[in-house]
C-alpha cells in the first residue's frame, strides 16, 4: 500500500514587515512545515507503522529552499519524496487549488497510490480546497477536515470524524482510495529522532519538472490574479497601554479592578 | 448576473451563515443587476425555504434529497441546478461542509474558485478579498472568467432580513447513488468536562505564545489571582496541554463572558468565532500587527512572561 501526503513549505510573516508591491520582502518572512501537514504526515506514518508494506511518499510543489522542509517529513518517517519544480513553476503567479490539483494529479498517475492525505489547510494562503478539488479531479472520494481515522483497507472503507463547528463532530465512512485532509489534534506528531535526521539525509528526494509529468506551462494558466496586497484598516479602538511591563500591567489591573474582577 | 447561493443546515435547523449568505448573493446580483437564486438540499426543505425567504431573493429551489448534509448528494445536485439555472456566480458558506462540496462542484464545473472571501465585488470583474498570513495582510484577487464559485466567511456579511418574494420551486434533482461514496452515519458532541468555560464570567485564555507546557503556571497562577477560569486557543489543546473542553473558537465554544484575557494569541478567525461576543476583551501580546488587537477593547503589546507574572503580583 501506498500513502501520498501533500508538504507544503508556509511562510510566515515577522512582527515587522514591509510590503513591496504584491509580495512582502523575503527578509520579513520565515518558512516552515505547514502545520496542518504535519499531521497528515504523522497520520500516514501511523498507518505504516501498524501494517506490513506501506510506503509513505510525499509531494511538494515547491523550489530547491523547500529541501530543508521536506527532509523534515522524511526524518519522521516519510520513505521518500518528490518536489515538483522548473522555471515555468518559478515563474508562474498565484497557483490556486485548481493549478496546484492539476499539478498533483499528475504524480498521482505517476505514483498510483492508494490513499492520499493532505492537510486540511496552508496557513499561508489559507485556500483551504486543494485536497477536495484534487480528489474531483482524480475522481476518487474525500472527507474534508478530518480529526480521527480508522483505516479498513480490506473492507475498503475509512472511518472518520469530519469535525464541523461548534463541537460537533460528524461520523463517516469513506470508500477507498480517497483524499482526507487532515486536521490539527488527530494525533500527537512526533519529534524526529536524531537518527530518523541523518537517515533523512539518504531518502530519495525526486525532483519532477511539470514534462517529466506528461504537463507543459498551460498547466499552470490561472484565470486569477493577484492585483493587491496590503495591510487591513484596523478596525480596532483598542486601548493600548504604554509603559513597562509593571506600569502596564498596574493600568490594565486598575482596569479589571473597575469591573470587579478579582475582588474576592 | 444571476448568483446562486446555498444555504447549509444541520440536525434540522438552518446555520445562521446561510443568512449571510443571501445577503452576500444580494449584493453580488445588485452589482449587475441580476436575479439571487438560493440553493437548499436535504432536510425539511419546505420549512428551509419559508425562513430564507428575506428581502432580496429571487427564487428558491428545493431539493428533497436526504435528511443530512451529503458532499456527494450537494455536488451532484448543484451541478444540475447549475446547468438549469446557468448562474455566473456560486456562493457557497465558507464551512467546514462547504469547503467539503464547493471545490468538487467547482472542478466539475471547471470554474474557477476562490474560498475564505472577506470581500466580494461582482461589478465589470469578479474581485474577491481575502485574508493571508493569518489575517496580517489583504490581497485582491481579479478572476478572469464569466462563471466563477466563491466561498464567504461566516459573520462577514450581516444577516439577511426582512420577507421576500421569492418563487419556490423544488429541483428534481437525478441522483446518481451508485456515485456516492462517503456515507454519513451520525453526529457526536465533544465531551463536556467538569469546568464549562461558556459559564466562566471571566476567562483567562491562553494560546501558542506560551511555548512549552511547564510555563501554564504562571497562566493558572493569574487565573487563581483573578478568581476566574482557564481557557485556551486551538494549539494548546491539539498540544494535549488542556482539555478540549477549554478550547475557544469555531471548532471549540463560544463564549461571552464579561472579560476575555487574550494571553499569546494571535487571534485567528476561528478563534475570534468563538470569543468576539465578551463584554470586554483584553490582549496581550508582543506582536503589535496580530489581528487580536483589532477586536480587543484594551492591550498590552508586550512579552507575556514579563506582564503575566506583574499582573499576578497586583493581586496578591
Ligand atoms: C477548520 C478549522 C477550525 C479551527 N478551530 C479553531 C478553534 O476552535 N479555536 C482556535 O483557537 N483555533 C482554531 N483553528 C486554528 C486557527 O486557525 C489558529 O491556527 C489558532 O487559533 C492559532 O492559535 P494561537 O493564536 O494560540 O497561535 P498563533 O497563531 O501561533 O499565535 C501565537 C501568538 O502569540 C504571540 N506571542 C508569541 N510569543 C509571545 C510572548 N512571549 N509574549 C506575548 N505574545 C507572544 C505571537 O505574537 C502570536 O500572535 C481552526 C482552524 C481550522 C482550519
Amino acid at each position: 500500500m501506498k500513502v501520498l501526503v501533500t508538504v507544503k513549505e508556509v511562510a510566515a510573516v515577522d512582527d515587522e514587515f514591509e510590503i513591496d508591491g504584491l509580495a512582502i520582502d523575503d527578509r520579513y518572512l520565515s518558512y516552515d512545515l505547514n502545520e496542518w501537514d504535519e499531521y497528515a504526515i504523522e497520520a500516514a506514518v501511523q498507518i505504516s507503522e501498524a501494517r506490513e508494506d506501506v510506503e509513505v511518499v510525499t509531494v511538494t510543489v515547491g523550489g530547491p529552499d523547500t529541501e530543508e522542509t521536506i527532509r523534515q517529513a522524511l526524518a519522521k518517517g516519510a520513505d521518500r519524496a518528490v518536489r515538483v519544480w522548473d522555471d515555468a513553476i518559478a515563474s508562474a503567479g498565484l497557483l490556486d487549488p485548481a493549478t496546484k490539483a492539476t499539478v498533483l494529479s499528475a504524480v498521482v498517475e505517476e505514483e498510483d497510490p492508494d490513499l492520499i492525505l493532505t492537510g486540511v489547510q496552508a496557513a499561508d494562503d489559507g485556500f483551504g480546497a486543494t485536497g477536495v478539488t484534487l480528489a474531483s479531479a482524480i475522481g476518487w472520494e474525500w472527507a474534508a477536515v478530518v480529526n480521527s481515522l480508522d483505516l479498513d483497507t480490506e473492507a475498503g472503507v475509512a472511518s472518520v470524524h469530519r469535525e464541523l463547528e461548534g463541537g460537533v463532530e460528524e461520523t463517516t465512512e469513506v470508500d477507498l482510495p480517497a483524499v482526507l485532509t487532515i486536521q490539527t489534534g488527530i494525533n500527537d506528531p512526533r519529534y524526529a529522532s536524531l537518527r530518523g535526521i541523518r537517515q533523512a539525509q539518504s531518502k530519495e528526494l525526486a525532483v519532477q519538472s511539470l514534462s517529466d509529468l506528461g504537463l507543459d506551462a498551460g498547466a499552470l494558466d490561472s484565470p486569477m490574479e493577484q492585483t493587491s496586497l496590503y495591510e487591513p484598516e484596523t478596525e480596532g479602538e483598542a486601548t493600548v497601554y504604554e509603559g513597562s511591563a509593571e506600569e502596564t500591567a498596574g493600568e490594565l489591573a486598575a482596569l479589571l479592578r473597575e469591573k470587579g474582577v478579582g475582588e474576592a | 448576473m444571476t448568483v446562486l447561493a446555498v444555504a447549509e443546515h444541520r440536525r434540522g435547523d438552518l446555520r445562521p451563515v446561510s443568512y449571510e449568505v443571501v445577503t452576500a448573493g444580494r449584493e453580488a446580483a445588485d452589482a449587475t443587476g441580476g436575479d439571487l437564486h438560493l440553493a437548499v438540499i436535504g432536510g425539511d426543505v419546505e420549512s428551509f425555504a419559508e425562513d430564507l425567504n428575506r428581502e432580496g431573493v429571487d427564487a428558491i429551489h428545493t431539493v428533497a434529497v436526504g435528511e443530512e448534509f451529503d458532499h456527494g448528494v450537494y455536488a451532484q445536485a448543484l451541478t444540475q441546478l447549475w446547468a438549469d439555472v446557468e448562474p455566473s456566480l456560486l456562493l457557497a458558506p465558507n464551512t467546514v461542509n462547504g469547503l467539503d462540496y464547493a471545490p468538487a462542484v467547482a472542478e466539475r464545473l471547471d470554474i474557477p474558485l476562490v474560498t475564505d472571501a472577506v470581500g466580494v465585488d461582482a461589478g465589470e470583474e469578479l474581485v474577491v478579498t481575502r485574508e493571508l498570513y493569518g489575517s496580517k495582510v489583504e490581497t485582491t484577487l481579479a478572476v478572469d472568467a464569466d462563471r466563477a464559485a466563491v466561498t464567504v466567511r461566516p459573520s462577514e456579511w450581516a444577516a439577511a432580513e426582512g420577507h421576500g418574494d421569492a418563487t419556490i420551486e423544488p429541483f428534481d434533482a437525478d441522483i446518481d447513488e451508485s456515485a456516492l461514496g462517503a456515507r454519513v452515519t451520525g453526529f457526536q458532541e465533544v465531551g463536556g468536562g467538569d469546568v464549562d468555560i461558556g459559564e466562566a464570567d471571566v476567562l483567562v485564555s491562553v494560546g501558542r505564545g506560551i511555548e512549552e507546557e511547564d510555563n501554564l503556571d504562571i497562566i493558572q497562577a493569574l487565573a487563581d489571582a483573578l478568581d476566574a477560569t482557564v481557557s485556551a486557543s486551538r494549539p494548546i489543546v491539539d498540544n494535549g496541554w488542556l482539555p478540549k473542553d477549554r478550547q475557544v473558537g469555531q471548532s471549540g465554544k463560544v463564549v461571552t463572558p464579561d472579560v476575555y484575557i487574550a494571553i499569546g494569541i494571535s487571534g485567528a478567525v476561528q478563534h475570534v468565532a468563538g470569543m468576539k461576543g465578551a463584554d470586554t476583551i483584553v490582549a496581550i501580546n508582543n506582536d503589535p500587527n496580530a489581528p487580536i488587537f483589532d477586536i480587543a477593547d484594551y492591550g498590552i503589546v508586550d512579552d507575556l512572561f514579563d506582564v503575566v507574572p506583574a499582573l499576578t503580583a497586583e493581586f496578591q
